[in-house]
Formats: structure tokens, C-alpha cells, sequence
């Protein structure tokens, strides 16, 4: 019961993750009618604004290393250290989260930089060369932040206050066995909420509602006179957003290299897939799905029985749901079969 | 007035004739170009046989599979595993690198034609995705998972050690009834076989099946109303390109007996992908030519590194050279992918038809207006759906 | 002798009655005309000849074999041929080869891996689709591209494609939908022309001048149900049809 229980939590925060991709993907298909390739890159790219803010947070100065005496030995402390002390520990400390704030203008800028410039050409193309074309640009963000950053993952630390772990056991008074990081709780939460507010932005705003008219059934809203179109680049943008945060939050969890991005992605795209092309709830509860699923097959007694189980599930999971329910588990009719 | 390219079979016999002379010929012009030497014309061969096999797939029944590497890893596997089971001969070692693959094909193709659109690209991501997980996990007794399977000292070879006493203590070296091949031997063996591919892809190109493949990319819908039955000519179609893969794959293994997972791995398969659009995706010559200039500048571009760049842009004022050679260097040497990137990207927004469609144009503009555009402009329409 | 009989046929979407006990003899060599007020069921109607859709409950028979539970190639290799509301043609291919894949279907069935002959070499299936491409006036036009034809072209096209193969019975749905008074009249001439090949048709069509013009026997349906049956000339002066089908106007 108890590793069950832990099984279950430990596939929560990789599905958040799934989830959070998925949610952009199916924003950007159901709206634009885009199948992104790149936004595994976008992803990435979050995760390395993560990165991009703690290295310009600890830009140091090298001082004379005063306790060491025999010879002239030298330190590095961050500028914000010196200049702050305690505080300034502390922000660094914090830069993590911090990178929230830093992320959002950067991933909506790239977002609407990257509709405008070039998905709009694509609207009209078919979904293979809209597949090519993202591809292409996944590869060129991806070589860009290897060049810039080089191929190893970079250790990115949650702050010292999520560090440890939650005795999440205790407090459902199953005993002490079940413990779960605190950050992995953290990302659940935050996942959970940026989930909540893109559905309800979706929900009860103007905004969302001509989004959600525009994705059933695009020709009429736009013979309603609205430009949809103006609004779909923001959704793409809205989009960009999510991914980019959902990457600065799995830093703590994953150190990020190059690409993290292309390996979030195929899983997403199965994700979608399994949620059903074009469904945004079909696309969260994929996510949570797969990544309990995951961390379920990865259990030594399941390998044990199945060997390599962990490996493949996903996959698998994938194919037997195409091959049963063609449109996934919430997917409309008639999306992406013509 | 849009009208299609006719071929007569004299033009289709001499443009056979003349790419059999260009492959056969290529170690004399590509030192020209500077790739002249055998482990890269080797190269050319292969993945020109592999983009052959792809395009029977993509261009021409317009199925974009992104899992065809697995079918390159099958063969590999198989080649070295005939090498190690039965004999150092390069003959049986293709033979099972293609039945390998092709069997596999027949499997994952039968499968995932069950839908079409992105739903069967999706299909194929999977089952490559998972063959390379297991490749690496737990197949590695077949695979010898991360460290890739090679041949030993001490392998069986049934057949070698039946007929020939083993020589000394040297670890046996692949070939064909006594030629070695490494080197140039080598790479004739692979452009002879380039050329039967391509013999073969011309045929079916030309071919009633060829026209059904084209008439499924076409409208899908209007074929099953007018009395085909689509799926089998699809599997075909799958099984045949799979099979491709699998004799590329095994030439792989051939040139250099070493197989390892890293060759499923689904940038693999989009590599292909790649050199088939750049070429031409539905031409014939096409993919043959884009696998060639992605391996040429493969080459090329990742032999640069920092100090040759400065070498380079010595001519100019300093710090300017430095920054030049540093911008430069995002492109070359490691950042060679970055180029890729790129270049893929403009040939799908600009030239869709890749270069066999540049040169089409170029003919047009050069001669008189009223001169044919060519059929395969645009990619790729993926089949539509009967439901 | 009927060539397709329809019986008792039901078909709902979602609750939602589309066909309602359909019955229906279609005599062998007739042109049949299906019409009807829009969302009488006529598109849903053919969709179960050809092995689209399955009707709920019913049955429907041609030359004395079951329609039912087919694909729709198989229902196409029986002798069953479709054009469509919106002709669907290989539009990357020459007109050629447009008429060819039919004859192909025809002469070597549902599926055939004949990789080695080259199809400008089958001296039999060029003639065929040749002689088909003048009948339909289109032999000039044999080496352009399906896709850069005119609406009323493609028409002619996809109608070259079902003659080729010689069907046994011919489903024209709406075959001059969206086209111009002449390019009607055309179609009519040419509709008319291959009647005399005793092809056994089936046209839904919402043109009264087509009706007219082509139908030897018109059944009329409305709300899922066949209403009416007789000649164009009983039809016309039928109150049932006037009411169901046009309101009451007279025709």
C-alpha cells in the first residue's frame, strides 16, 4: 500500500510535466491547427532561463580566500553577496523560483516571435512540412544552448528550504515509509495551478471563450467578424509561457542539458496522442496518466514480471490506445483524420 | 498549363546509365570536391540507399514514418550477428540484415497503417522509440547494449571454421569470397548494390504499382472508392522501404562490423527524413543527392575547428577576426547540427520540392515559358483518411 | 429485373432518425432519381450502397449479393461505381493516369504488386483510358495535371473514372451541383450519351431541369422515408411531393 502510494506521487510531478507540454501542444493544434515539433525546445529553453538567472545571480568576484594562510589562495563570492550579505545569499539561493518572474517576458517573446515569424507561414501547409519545418527549428534552439552552454546537464538546486523531503506518510497517518521530496510536491502544486488558471482563463474570459469557439469550429467564428487570428498568436505565446515555466520548475528535478527538450517531447506528442488531438482535458489527464503509469512500470516487481517494462510502457500504452480508440481518450471526431 | 513530366523508357535507360557511371566513377570526381577517400563515398552509398527506401515510403505514398532508424539498427545487428554466428562473408550478412528488417516492418508496418496522418508518424515514433529503449536495456545480450555489439576472438563463425582452419589469432576481417571490405572494395560493394536499389526504385516508380503508390498519396479516399484496397499496398510499400533500411544498415556493419543502438535513435530517423526532402521527397534521383550533400557537408563542415576558422579569417582587421571566427564556429565542427537546422528549415519554407525542384526551376527560367513545372512540387499531403 | 433493392432500411445518428424503413427497386438499365428536400436522407441513403455507412436495420442487395458489412473497394469491385458530390480525382496526376487507376482496379483487381512492367507500356490500358478521355472530351487535356482543371472538367473527370470501369451501376451524387447552366447542360448531353451504354444510374440531384431532363423514374424522400414513386411526369403532379418537397409551389 505504501509503495504503491509513493509509486503513485512519484508519477505525479513527471506527469505535471507531461501534462503542462501537452496542455500547449493541444492549445497550439486546436487553435492554430500547428503540430509544434519545437515545443519540446520550448521546454528547454525554459529550463536554461532557469539556468541563465542563477549564473547571472552568482556572477563573482574573486577575492583573497582569507582562511587559507600558507599561500595566496583565491574565491569566488557573487557580487549580490558582497553587496548584500545575507540577502543576497538568499535571492541566489532563491533563484529557482525567481526564474519564474524572469521566464514569462522571456518565453512569451519568443512565443510570439517565433508565431509571428514563422509558424503564420505554416497555416495553410500540410501537417507533415508543419512537422519538418519545428523539427528543423527544435534542432537549431537546441544547438544554439549546446554552443552557449555546452552538452552536460547543469546542476540547478531547488532552494535550501525545499531541500528534504515531505513526510507525506505521517500526515496521512500511514507511517514514516512514505516521504516525498518537498520540490516534487512544489511542482505538483504549481503544475495543478497553472493547469487550473489556463482552464479558467479559458473558461471565463472573453478572451478564452472566442479560443474555445475558435478551436470547435474556426471558419465560423471568423465569418462572426472576429479576428481570431490576432488572438491565436497570443494563444501561441500563452502557450510558449507554459512550457517555458514548466521547464524552469523541473530544473530542481532534472539538470537540464541540450536536450531535455527533445526527450519531454516524443513522450508529449504520445501524450496528446493518447489524450486525443485537440482535447485540453484529454491532454492533462494523459499526462497525469502516463506518468503514473511510468512510475508504476518502473517498479522492481513489475520488472520482474515483464522485464524492461519501464522502458517501453509509454509507448505501448500509446499504440494500444491508437489501435482501439483512434481518437484517444477525449478526442472529437474527425480532428486530424482528413 | 501544369502538365506532368513524361519519361519514355529510352530517357529512364540513360538516366540509369549515367547515375551508374557517376556512382561507379565517384572515387575519380569526389577527390575533386575533396571526398574522394573510401569511408565517405562508403557513406554516400549506404545512406543514399536508405533515402531510396525512405522515398518509396514518404514520396511516393506519402506515409511520413519518424521510426525508420529502427529498421537501420535491425540490420546492423543482424549483419554482425551473421558474422559472428556464421561467417565473416559480407553475402549472408545483408541477406539477414534485409530479411531482419523486413520481417519487423511487415510487424510495426501492419500496425501502425492502421491510421494514417500524424496519428501513423506518431505510431512509428513509438515503436522505434521503444526499440531503442530495449536495444539499450533489456535486449542487451543481443544488443550488448551502450558499449555495441562487435565481433570477438572467440565467436563461432560455424561455416568459416567448417570449411577454412582458423588462421593465427587475428580477428577475421568482413568480405566477399576473399575481397576485404574496407576501403574502396568496400565501397564498390556498396555502389553496386546503390545501383540495383536504384534499379529497383526506378521500376517500381514506373510501374502500375508505383502509380497506385502515387494515387494513395494522392486522394486515399477515391482509391478505396474506385476498387483498391489501400492497405496492402501500403504495407508493401512499408515492408519494401523497411527493407531498404535493413540493407543499409547491414552495408553499415559490412564497411565497419560494429552495431550499436545509438542508430535507432529517432534524430536517426529524422536525418533521413532530412536528406529525402533536401534531395526531392517523390523524385528519383532526389534522395540519392540530398543523402549526399548531407554527408559531404557533414564532413566538410565538422572537420573545421577554432584554429583552423582563425586561419581563415586571418585577412581581416584583429578582434574582428576573432569574432568572425567565433560567429563562424557556431556553424562548423560541433555546431554542424546548428547548420543542419537551418538549411533544413529554409528548403521546407522555400523549396518544399527540395533541390531537384531548384533545378526544375532554374531549367524553366533558362529556357522558354511554356516549358512543363514539375508534379512533385510540394512534399508531402499525407493520405487522407477513409472514415 | 431490380438491380439493387433496398428494405427496410434504418439508420440513426445519435437518436437522431436519418432513414426510416427505406425501400426502394432500382430496375436494371432505369435512371433512378432520388430527390428530396435537404436533410431527407438522400446522401445518408447512398453513403449505405457504398459501404460508408451501415444501415441499423435493413437490408440492401445488388445483382443478389448483400451490400452490407463491405469496404467500400470491395462494393467497387462488385460493379458499384461513385462520383461524388465534390469530385474526388488524383489531383497531382495527369488526367491520364486519373482514368487509368480505375481501369487498373478493374482489369486487375483489389490489390496487385505488379512492380515490373512500365504502365506506358500496357498498350491495352493506355488505349482504354485514351478512348475514354476523347468520349468525355477531355483527350487534349490527357497530360495535364487532374488539379488544374476547371470544376465542370473535373466532373467530366471523376465521371471518365467511373465509366472506365464499366460499372454495373452508376451513383451520381448531385452531379451538377454548383455548376453553371451551360456546364449543366453539358453534363446532361453527356450524362444522356452514356445512357445509351445501359449503365443502370442512380442520381440524387436537387435540379428539377436534371431530374427531368434524365430520370426515367424518380423516388422522392423526405424525413427519411420514400414518400412517392413513379414516373418524372407522375411526380410532377403529385400533391404529396408538392407538399413534402417544395412547399407547395408548383414545378
Amino acid at each position: 500500500m505504501d509503495a504503491l502510494l509513493l509509486q503513485l506521487l512519484n508519477g505525479l510531478d513527471k506527469g505535471g510535466a507531461y501534462a503542462l507540454i501537452a496542455l500547449g501542444l493541444t492549445l497550439i493544434f486546436g487553435t492554430l491547427g500547428v503540430v509544434n515539433f519545437a515545443h519540446g525546445a520550448l521546454f528547454m529553453l525554459g529550463a536554461f532561463c532557469a539556468v541563465t538567472l542563477q549564473k547571472l545571480l552568482t556572477i563573482s568576484q574573486r577575492v583573497k580566500d582569507e582562511s587559507i594562510t600558507f599561500f595566496d589562495a583565491y574565491k569566488e563570492i557573487p557580487y549580490l553577496e558582497i553587496w548584500y550579505g545575507e540577502t543576497g545569499t538568499m535571492i541566489i539561493d532563491h533563484a529557482v523560483p525567481l526564474s519564474i518572474l524572469f521566464a514569462i517576458p522571456i518565453m512569451l517573446l519568443i512565443g510570439l516571435i517565433m508565431e509571428r515569424g514563422l509558424i503564420k507561414h505554416f497555416y495553410k501547409r500540410t501537417h507533415a512540412e508543419q512537422i519538418l519545418v519545428t523539427f528543423g527549428l527544435a534542432i537549431v534552439f537546441q544547438e544554439i544552448i549546446k554552443a552557449q552552454f555546452g552538452a552536460n546537464p547543469i546542476p540547478t538546486p531547488a532552494p535550501e528550504a525545499f531541500a528534504g523531503s515531505a513526510d507525506i506518510g505521517l500526515w496521512l497517518g500511514l507511517g514514516e515509509a512514505v516521504v516525498y521530496p518537498w520540490w516534487r510536491l512544489i511542482y505538483l502544486l504549481f503544475s495543478a495551478i497553472v493547469i487550473g488558471g489556463v482552464f479558467a482563463f479559458l473558461q471565463f474570459t472573453t478572451f478564452g471563450m472566442v479560443v474555445r469557439a475558435g478551436m470547435a469550429d474556426r471558419e465560423t467564428v471568423g465569418l462572426l467578424g472576429i479576428h481570431v487570428e490576432r488572438r491565436f498568436t497570443i494563444v501561441f505565446g500563452i502557450a510558449a509561457v507554459v512550457a517555458g515555466l514548466a521547464g524552469v520548475m523541473y530544473t530542481p528535478i532534472l539538470p537540464p542539458d541540450y536536450h531535455i527538450g527533445m526527450d519531454f517531447l516524443v513522450l508529449s506528442f504520445v501524450v496528446v496522442v493518447v489524450g486525443g488531438m485537440g482535447s485540453l482535458p484529454g491532454a492533462v489527464a494523459a499526462g497525469f496518466l502516463l506518468g503514473i503509469l511510468q512510475s508504476f512500470a518502473s517498479m522492481n516487481e513489475v520488472k520482474e514480471i515483464f522485464p524492461g517494462i519501464d522502458q517501453i510502457i509509454i509507448y505501448l500504452v500509446a499504440v494500444i490506445i491508437l489501435l482501439v480508440r483512434p481518437r484517444g481518450l477525449l478526442g472529437r471526431k474527425g480532428v486530424m483524420e482528413g | 498549363m501544369a502538365t506532368t513530366p513524361q519519361t519514355t523508357p529510352n530517357q529512364d535507360r540513360l538516366l540509369f546509365v549515367l547515375f551508374a557511371a557517376a556512382v561507379l566513377t565517384a572515387p575519380l570526381w569526389a577527390s575533386v570536391i575533396g571526398a574522394g577517400y573510401p569511408d565517405l563515398l562508403q557513406k554516400f552509398a549506404i545512406f543514399g540507399i536508405l533515402a531510396i527506401g525512405f522515398n518509396i515510403l514518404f514520396g511516393l505514398t506519402g506515409y511520413l514514418s519518424f521510426g525508420h532508424a529502427a529498421f537501420l539498427g535491425i540490420g546492423s545487428y543482424a549483419a554482425v550477428w551473421s558474422f559472428k554466428l556464421f561467417t565473416v562473408n559480407a553475402l549472408p550478412a545483408v541477406f539477414f540484415g534485409m530479411v531482419f528488417a523486413g520481417l519487423f516492418a511487415l510487424v510495426i508496418g501492419y500496425i501502425s497503417l492502421r491510421r494514417t496522418g500524424i496519428y501513423f508518424s506518431i505510431l512509428t515514433l513509438a515503436f522505434a522509440q521503444m526499440s531503442y529503449n530495449l536495444a539499450y536495456s533489456v535486449l542487451t545480450p543481443i544488443t550488448n547494449g551502450e558499449t555495441g555489439l562487435t565481433m570477438n576472438q572467440d565467436d563461432p563463425r560455424f561455416i568459416d571454421n567448417l570449411f577454412f582452419a582458423p588462421e593465427g589469432n587475428a580477428l577475421p576481417s568482413t568480405n566477399l569470397f576473399g575481397i576485404e571490405m574496407t576501403g574502396f572494395s568496400g565501397f564498390y560493394f556498396c555502389a553496386v548494390v546503390l545501383i540495383i536499389a536504384f534499379y529497383i526504385a526506378m521500376r517500381i516508380s514506373r510501374s502500375p504499382f508505383g502509380m497506385m503508390l502515387r494515387a494513395i498519396k494522392s486522394n486515399q479516399n477515391r482509391m478505396n472508392y474506385t476498387g483498391f484496397n489501400t492497405r496492402p499496398y501500403a504495407l508493401t510499400a512499408f515492408v519494401i522501404s523497411g527493407v531498404y533500411a535493413g540493407l543499409a544498415g547491414s552495408l553499415m556493419a559490412v564497411t565497419d562490423p560494429l552495431a550499436g543502438a545509438e542508430r535507432m535513435q529517432w534524430t536517426a530517423s529524422g536525418e533521413v527524413v532530412l536528406m529525402t526532402i533536401l534531395g526531392g521527397a517523390g523524385t528519383l534521383l532526389g534522395p540519392v543527392l540530398g543523402a549526399g550533400i548531407i554527408k559531404y557537408f557533414e564532413n566538410i563542415f565538422s572537420a573545421y575547428n577554432a584554429q583552423v576558422l582563425e586561419r581563415i579569417f586571418d585577412f581581416l582587421p584583429d578582434g574582428i577576426d576573432h569574432a568572425a571566427a567565433s560567429v563562424a564556429g557556431l556553424f562548423v565542427g560541433e555546431g554542424w547540427h546548428l547548420t543542419l537546422g537551418l538549411v533544413f528549415m529554409l528548403i521546407v519554407i522555400f523549396l518544399p520540392g527540395g533541390v531537384m525542384e531548384g533545378f526544375t526551376r532554374l531549367r524553366a527560367k533558362f529556357s522558354k515559358p511554356t516549358v512543363e513545372s514539375s508534379s512533385s512540387g510540394s512534399t508531402t499531403s499525407p493520405a487522407k483518411d477513409s472514415a | 429485373m431490380s438491380i439493387l433493392t433496398v428494405q427496410g432500411v434504418n439508420k440513426s445518428f445519435a437518436g437522431l432518425k436519418a432513414l426510416n424503413q427505406v425501400n426502394l427497386k432500382v430496375e436494371e438499365g432505369a435512371v433512378h432519381a432520388i430527390i428530396g428536400p435537404n436533410g431527407a436522407g438522400k446522401s445518408t441513403l447512398l453513403n449505405c450502397f457504398v459501404g460508408r455507412l451501415e444501415p441499423d436495420t435493413g437490408t440492401v442487395t445488388f445483382n443478389g449479393q448483400s451490400l452490407l458489412n463491405r469496404r467500400p473497394h470491395e462494393i467497387n469491385q462488385l460493379g458499384v461505381a461513385r462520383v461524388f458530390q465534390t469530385p474526388e480525382i488524383f489531383t497531382d496526376l495527369s488526367l491520364l493516369d486519373n482514368v487509368m487507376i480505375p481501369a487498373f482496379a478493374k482489369r486487375d483487381g483489389a490489390y496487385t504488386f505488379n512492380w515490373v512492367p512500365r504502365v506506358d507500356g500496357d498498350a491495352e490500358m493506355t488505349d482504354k483510358a485514351q478512348h475514354m478521355l476523347e468520349d468525355v472530351g477531355l483527350a487534349d487535356k490527357q497530360r495535364m495535371l487532374a488539379g488544374s482543371l476547371s470544376r465542370g472538367d473535373k466532373r467530366r473527370l471523376e465521371l471518365a473514372m467511373c465509366l472506365v470501369q464499366d460499372p454495373k451501376l452508376l451513383l451520381l451524387d448531385e452531379p451538377t451541383a454548383g455548376m453553371s447552366r451551360a456546364d449543366t447542360n453539358n453534363t446532361i448531353d453527356l450524362l444522356k450519351r452514356i445512357g445509351e451504354r445501359k449503365i443502370t444510374k442512380i442520381v440524387i440531384e436537387h435540379d428539377m431541369h436534371v431530374v427531368f431532363s434524365l430520370a426515367n423514374k424518380v423516388s422522392v424522400l423526405a424525413q427519411g422515408t420514400v414518400i412517392a414513386e413513379g414516373t418524372p411526369d407522375e411526380m410532377r403532379g403529385n400533391p404529396k411531393v408538392q407538399e413534402a418537397y417544395l412547399g407547395g409551389a408548383h414545378i
